[in-house]
């Protein structure tokens, strides 16, 4: 399927209807995403997430690939998602403030240190670095955390304050990514991990840099450029889309992605972004908030030189688009002379100056 | 029987409530609720009484407020009616009445609440020990208005539901002294029929009084594209025979009123003089207190009441003195299109005392295509085509249906009822009995099928149709019946509409919009859009500038603001350059309008000229 399109076709509006056709079909229902037992938003909320270009979508994932070698062997994929996975002390240990002897009792779980592979005495080390004093009963698995800075009078406040701190403490993982859970895509294994942390992910070894993937548009701009970004975008409004069973044709999605990813940064559709910042002052002021675009124009002494859709529907004149794009462009071509034959006169007199091949351009 | 409450005890058991209000503490909740029920049920506690217990939140509340609807159903005990076949023949006997049964404890109503604890069954065969209650008749869980349809246990319930609504729709007699009414809008049915398929209630509502529709010949076919999509097929012949027809009255009415500084409107063949005069031809009817005579034919716009109301301002004196002043025209016109005829003319007074006339138009309103009909099982159909009867497919024996609906209306809807409503409605026109087609309860369909065997017909309905056209006898069999048709109040003679000029709105210069104001049909957002999308420039211009509120502005090309045009002094200048160059230029009166809006804000639009591409 190869075809051009026509000049002054109007892409924008097709594309808009065909997505917008389909979507009132959509419906609020929202599914699983397989593995991640969290509710990823889907349907028409996520498309409007998409559209709207959030900062933070509802629910980010991640999907690590390992390389190709390691890809079929579950336990080596199995490492990796226990790698990945952020754990905080409070996963792994009971903590329990004791008032009376001004100290924060640690008492670490042997199940989850054995499951997640790591020793009391790594926790301790971790704990160590926020330098505080502490006491380590590898036996009983206890660690005493005593507050170092005490303020007078504060005492509990600030012990309270040390407990918080505690509890966020990283052990071991990328910070952000949470539930890791390998997945089974044909005979390959792969990580699925909600949160995101694409720097740090994008470190680990053993894994496949190009297959790294994620649901959130904006990190991928952030961190691999605004192409990656686009091309994201329209994978996730595909799969949208395709996940309510609807078909839209997949160039109505470029055109969306590509007018929101033109700038370098990937831009809403609406107020903020793509409606906000066109350039006729009359086609802002029909959209949204139309008194402050149009004093803003009178404060600057703007003019609206009427080229898009909206401003010549406002007043009246043919859009540029389809037929109203056509322009009248005269070719004049010589005449050859005629012979002026004899009782007949000449439509052509000699006199008359012809001009030679000269086009007039349009108007404007 | 309520222990009061005491703060010292420990709480056990739970609350009770009368009517939302607490009031104590009860160690063993279900017997009290047993007690309650049992008082109610000998008598010694009014009937109205009524208990719910929440066993979730251990509460128990006791009703007998006003505001809850309940219903009533025979009690079981031990799984036995308490109804018992003695009690019925004494019922019959009339020993027995409502009242009685009631005080007995045999009949209870429950509310919404009590209902919520209680097995109810719907049939006395299916009673177990488990039941507590037993329905009166399966039928009565239908509201009054399902409980008239047939068979609609054989239909799918989204059917039922539009078939409801679609009930109340219908016309025919809905009050016998209509023609002592003076109602806004009524329609009245010439020949309305009682259906032949009838269910209990419709006889116990005596609904056959005021019947709303008639019974068809119905037969199930497509019929050369004319009945696509619910469309539907109807004999000509049958509809000039009186079939469908109906008569539509509209009311209109006037007062002479007062207003202040003793001034009054007054009824009266308004004098030529008057400003807003309608010209002699409208006043032709009137009488000489300036209304209209019973069994005029009107046309259109014709004055029903000629009134005169005194002017909105009063005139400044002139130097002769007091000038008479001029009358306004205020006369009640007629709204409507043709064939109306003034039914009736009322003169009373209002309240306030003032003279009031009220007029009734009648117009016939013969079946024709576009108008709506339904059945009572949720189909329903717009006449696609008036068929004359010649034409129609005929039976051997030489009937010919009134009405021919799509197969494809059937299979979908999951209708049964209406299949086997034309069963029973053919069986009826040949027993000359009516039909029992209560739901849950009704006439087999095998006695149907036999009944329809020994008249000679074939069991399932079926008939050898013959094309009226070719007279070729139909390949296929066609199920033809008799089934109890509405005609719906959706006429198209009171919606049909069209406009290719007409009137503009005052301040947009736009058409005006519906059809009592001869509007246009706006041509939105959305339409715009597929316009944009498909690239039809000139069309769209076409669309929203020339057929809408084109209009020529002088404009000033030295400032850019819409100059002024005085017809008066035949000059044009702009209001801030003076006598400087003007041109027209083409622009829709919106967007003048929007120039002018910009203005209030104190903003300066200005346009800036140039010769068009």
């Amino acid at each position: 399927m190869k075809k051009n399109i026509d000049y002054g076709e109007a892409v924008g509006v097709v594309a808009a209807q065909s997505i917008g056709e389909p979507g009132t079909q959509m419906t609020m229902r929202t599914f699983h995403y397989a593995g991640v037992a969290e509710h990823v938003p889907l349907g028409l909320p996520r498309l409007i997430e998409l559209v709207d270009a959030k900062r933070v979508p509802k629910k980010v994932f991640m999907d690590v690939l390992v390389s190709k070698a390691l890809a079929k062997d579950y336990e080596a994929v199995k490492t990796v998602a226990k790698n990945i996975e952020c754990i905080k002390l409070y996963d792994i240990a009971k903590i329990q403030e004791s008032f009376e002897n001004k100290c924060i009792n640690l008492v670490l779980d042997k199940d989850e240190l054995e499951f997640i592979g790591v020793s009391g005495q790594d926790v301790k080390k971790v704990v160590e670095e926020l330098g505080q004093k502490l006491e380590y009963d590898g036996r009983k698995g206890v660690i005493t955390v005593y507050n170092k800075e005490e303020t007078k009078g504060r005492v509990f406040r600030d012990l309270r304050k040390l407990t918080n701190r505690l509890k966020a403490l990283k052990i071991k993982g990328i910070s952000g990514l949470s539930k890791a859970v390998v997945v089974k895509d044909g005979n390959d294994y792969f990580v699925r991990v909600s949160g995101i942390n694409l720097p740090e992910v994008l470190k680990l070894e053993n894994i496949d840099l190009t297959k790294v993937y994620t649901n959130s548009v904006i990190d991928i701009e952030k961190i691999l450029g605004i192409e990656a970004a686009r091309n994201a975008l329209i994978r996730e409004i595909k799969q949208v889309l395709d996940l309510q069973g609807l078909t839209v044709d997949i160039r109505h999605i470029i055109v969306i992605a590509d007018a929101v990813s033109s700038d370098g940064v990937i831009k809403s559709v609406g107020r903020h972004g793509l409606s906000g910042e066109k350039a006729s002052i009359l086609a802002r002021a029909a959209f949204e908030v139309t008194v402050k675009h149009l004093i803003d124009a009178s404060v600057a002494a703007k003019s609206d030189h009427l080229q898009g859709v909206a401003e010549n529907i406002i007043v009246g004149q043919p859009i540029p688009l389809g037929t109203g794009m056509v322009k009248l462009r005269m070719k004049w071509f010589e005449v050859p002379e005629e012979k002026a034959t004899e009782g007949e006169p000449s439509l052509f007199t000699k006199k008359r100056t012809l001009r030679k091949r000269k086009s007039i351009s349009e108007d404007h | 029987m309520v222990k009061s409450e005491n703060k010292k005890k420990k709480r056990r058991g739970g609350k009770v409530f009368i009517n939302g209000t607490f009031v104590g503490w009860h160690e063993h909740l279900p017997s009290l609720m047993r007690q309650v029920i049992g008082a109610r049920r000998r008598g010694e506690i009014s009937s109205e009484i009524n208990v719910h217990l929440n066993t979730r939140a251990v509460e128990l509340s006791i009703n007998c407020d006003s505001g809850r609807a309940r219903r009533p159903y025979i009690v079981v005990e031990a799984g036995k009616s308490k109804l018992t076949p003695p009690i019925i023949s004494q019922i019959k006997s009339g020993e027995f009445n409502w009242q009685k049964l009631v005080n007995l404890g045999i009949v209870e109503f429950l509310d919404a609440e009590e209902e919520e604890h209680s097995y109810i069954s719907a049939s006395e065969d299916e009673l177990t020990p488990d039941h507590t209650h037993l329905e009166i008749d399966p039928v009565s869980i239908n509201g009054v208005v399902v409980s008239v349809l047939p068979y609609s246990d054989h239909n799918s319930s989204p059917r039922i539901t539009m078939a409801a609504s679609m009930t109340k729709q219908s016309l025919g007699t809905y009050i016998l002294n209509y023609n002592l009414r003076a109602d806004t809008r009524a329609h009245i049915m010439y020949y309305p029929q009682q259906p032949l398929v009838q269910t209990r209630p419709y006889k116990i509502l005596n609904l056959a009084e005021r019947s709303a529709g008639q019974n068809f010949v119905v037969a199930i076919s497509s019929y050369r594209g004319y009945n696509m999509a619910d469309a539907v097929v109807m004999n000509r012949n049958s509809v000039d025979r009186g079939l469908g027809r109906s008569v539509f009255f509209k009311t209109y009415e006037t007062e002479e009123r007062r207003y202040p500084g003793g001034q009054c409107d007054k009824m009266e063949i308004p004098p030529a003089t008057t400003t807003g005069y309608r010209g002699e031809e409208a006043y032709k009817y009137l009488g000489e207190d300036g209304i209209i005579y019973p069994e005029c034919m009107l046309s259109s716009r014709d004055v029903l009441v000629g009134k005169t109301s005194p002017p909105r301002f009063l005139k400044e004196v002139t130097v002769f003195g007091v000038v008479e002043e001029k009358k306004r025209e205020n006369s009640l016109a007629v709204r409507s299109d043709e064939n109306d005829t003034v039914d009736y003319v009322l003169i009373t007074e209002t309240l306030g005392g003032t003279k009031l006339v009220k007029i009734r138009i009648r117009s016939n309103k013969v079946p024709e295509v576009g108008d709506k009909f339904a059945s009572r099982h949720g189909q329903k159909g717009v006449i696609g085509l008036m068929l004359p009867q010649e034409d129609m497919p005929f039976t051997s024996s030489g009937i010919v249906p009134d009405l021919i609906i799509n197969a494809h209306a059937i299979p979908s809807r999951m209708t049964v009822g209406h299949l086997l409503e034309m069963l029973g409605g053919k069986v009826s026109s040949q027993t000359g009995k009516f039909v029992d087609g209560t739901p849950f309860d009704h006439d087999s369909e095998e006695s149907l099928k036999a009944a329809m065997k020994s008249y000679g017909f074939d069991e399932y309905g079926e008939e050898t149709l013959y094309d009226g056209i070719t007279g070729e006898q139909i390949k296929t069999k066609i199920y033809v019946g008799v089934i109890y048709y509405q005609r719906l109040h959706h006429l198209v003679s009171n919606k049909m509409h069209v406009r290719s000029r007409g009137p503009v709105q005052l301040l947009t210069h736009q058409p005006t919009e519906g059809r009592a104001r001869e509007g246009g049909l706006r041509f939105g957002e959305m339409e715009r859009d597929c316009l944009i999308g498909y690239g039809a420039s000139m069309l769209l211009m076409e669309r929203l500038l020339e057929e809408s509120d084109k209009t020529y502005e002088l404009v000033c090309t030295n400032c850019g603001l819409v100059a002024v045009r005085d017809f008066v002094k035949n000059t044009s200048y702009c209001h801030l350059c003076g006598f400087s160059t003007l041109e027209y230029v083409e622009i829709s009166y919106a967007f003048k309008l929007l120039l002018d809006e910009i203005k209030s804000l104190h903003l300066f639009p200005r346009l800036v000229l140039k010769d068009k591409a």
